[in-house]
């Protein structure tokens, strides 16, 4: 992975290392970095999330999200890393980040990534309970209504 | 013409697995049509579709509406609208 290159899309069962990322982003020669970390939420007995994907398609998906925030903003890279597999409440599930000259761009495309990969991204969440039990995450009206106000230029 | 078929997460599991190729007749158009002549199937087939507003389509790995045509389509995937992040 070329470190000059603006754009990083991973998909992988292994843990981010936030830390590690951002710097990435901040080697890019910008005055700011955002970030969003979207951990599994603990609560009401759940003792794992497992995250199922479209693996040939989610590379592509997230890379298109990662290519239409670069042409919406100044930015000068983003960074994608989405986690599959099975997960416990307080592990990372993914980090969207961008890098730029000022903070207004990074951090409306920071927003932008998270809120179209919640829409535009083929991964599904299954939830496992204590009890034995477990179900598949619903699609929220939020997600789309917070996709969709991105829409308009 | 045979297309590989690709089901994932709720929809995957009614069914019972992951994919399978399909040769369906010619009268069978577009997304819409597949899912009705899977359907038909009944059982798992049945269920996995019974409610179409939470089915969600890609061709060849891009998302695409019901009405859209399998004309030409290698790969198609049916899934529940999607929920990571």
């Amino acid at each position: 992975m070329n470190r000059a290159d603006p754009i990083l899309i991973r998909v992988t069962a292994d843990d981010i290392d936030v830390g590690t990322e951002l710097g990435r982003l901040e080697a890019l020669g910008g005055g700011a970095v955002a970030s969003f970390v979207g951990l599994v939420r603990g609560g009401d007995g759940l003792v794992a999330m497992e995250l199922e994907h479209h693996p040939a398609m989610t590379q592509a998906a997230l890379a298109a999200i990662a290519d239409e925030a670069m042409a919406r903003w100044p930015l000068a890279g983003v960074t994608i890393i989405h986690r599959h597999g099975r997960l416990v409440p307080g592990d990372r599930i993914v980090l969207t980040a961008a890098a730029s000259a000022h903070r207004a761009a990074s951090l409306a495309a920071c927003a932008f990534l998270i809120d179209w990969l919640k829409t535009k991204a083929p991964f599904w969440k299954k939830e496992h309970f204590q009890d034995g039990a477990s179900q598949w995450v619903d699609a929220r009206a939020a997600d789309d209504e917070a996709a969709a106000r991105w829409s308009t230029r | 013409m045979a297309i590989e078929i690709l089901y994932f997460a709720r929809v995957r599991e009614a069914i019972g697995h992951g994919g399978e190729t399909v040769s369906p007749p010619d009268d069978v158009r577009t997304i819409a049509d597949l899912v009705d002549w899977l359907a038909a199937r009944g059982g798992g087939y049945a269920e996995a579709f019974a409610d179409r507003s939470r089915l969600r389509a890609a061709i060849d790995q891009l998302f695409v509406t019901p009405d859209a045509s399998i004309a030409g389509a290698r790969e198609i995937a049916l899934f529940p609208p999607v929920t990571g992040g």
